[in-house]
């Protein structure tokens, strides 16, 4: 039962990652595609969650850390490349 | 069926339900600021559900503590709003359109009064 309940989320999150996928391929702005991309990375940590509990392994914990902190800082770096032409600014004014 | 896989399979329905609610909101709004609107919140807690349910599992079927779990929650809790806000911010910066329909714009008024504040500091130097 508990098997069968969780194949149908995981079925419920690819859908939810396709529908990402597609915002991210027509957004018409750029923020748009990094919005997108955003909730695609935080959609693939619930994912490989419930992939976990269906191998009944605990190899991908690891997985889900990198994959949460390197979708939060591809964003953050492409927001402010988007906002000022460099992630570093150099002088201090 | 015992308790915990009831409390197992509704964490993680609960959690593909708000993830999906969010995908959803993500292609139906019709502009940048409510897209985030919807995407940061719903499936940020769509996730930290699914995450909890795991982290249960791994607890009771199989004595387990894991942290890492536990810290994949605190960090998805803390950076999606930080997100949220600097996409944002970037976005109004750069230009990006608000819905014709929207009727509220302070930030926009607040950004204009501060830049002629600006131009009146560096007229006077």
């Amino acid at each position: 039962m508990l098997n069968n309940i969780l194949m149908i989320v995981l079925v419920v999150m690819s859908i939810s990652l396709l529908v990402c996928f597609i915002r991210a391929i027509i957004g018409p702005t750029m923020s748009d595609r990094v919005i997108a991309l955003d909730t695609f990375g935080i959609n693939l940590i619930g994912f490989i969650g419930i992939l976990m509990i269906l191998q009944e392994t605990t190899a991908y914990s690891e997985v889900i850390l990198v994959i949460s902190i390197i979708a939060f800082i591809g964003s953050i770096a492409l927001a402010k490349f988007l906002e000022r032409g460099a992630v570093f600014d150099r002088d201090s004014n | 069926m015992s308790l915990i896989a009831i409390l197992i399979s509704i964490l993680a329905i609960l959690g593909g339900f708000l993830s999906l609610l969010g995908s959803i909101g993500l292609i139906r709004f019709p502009d940048v600021y409510g897209r985030l609107h919807a995407a940061t919140k719903s499936a940020t807690l769509g996730v930290i559900s699914i995450m909890l349910a795991t982290f249960l599992y791994f607890l009771f079927a199989e004595q387990l503590f894991m942290g890492k779990i536990l810290l994949t929650i605190l960090f998805v809790f803390l950076t999606a709003p930080v997100v949220g806000l600097t996409v944002s911010r970037s976005a109004y910066r750069i230009g990006v359109p608000l819905w014709e329909q929207s009727t509220i714009d302070e930030l926009g008024k607040k950004m204009n009064k501060s830049k002629k504040k600006k131009k009146e500091k560096t007229a006077v130097e």
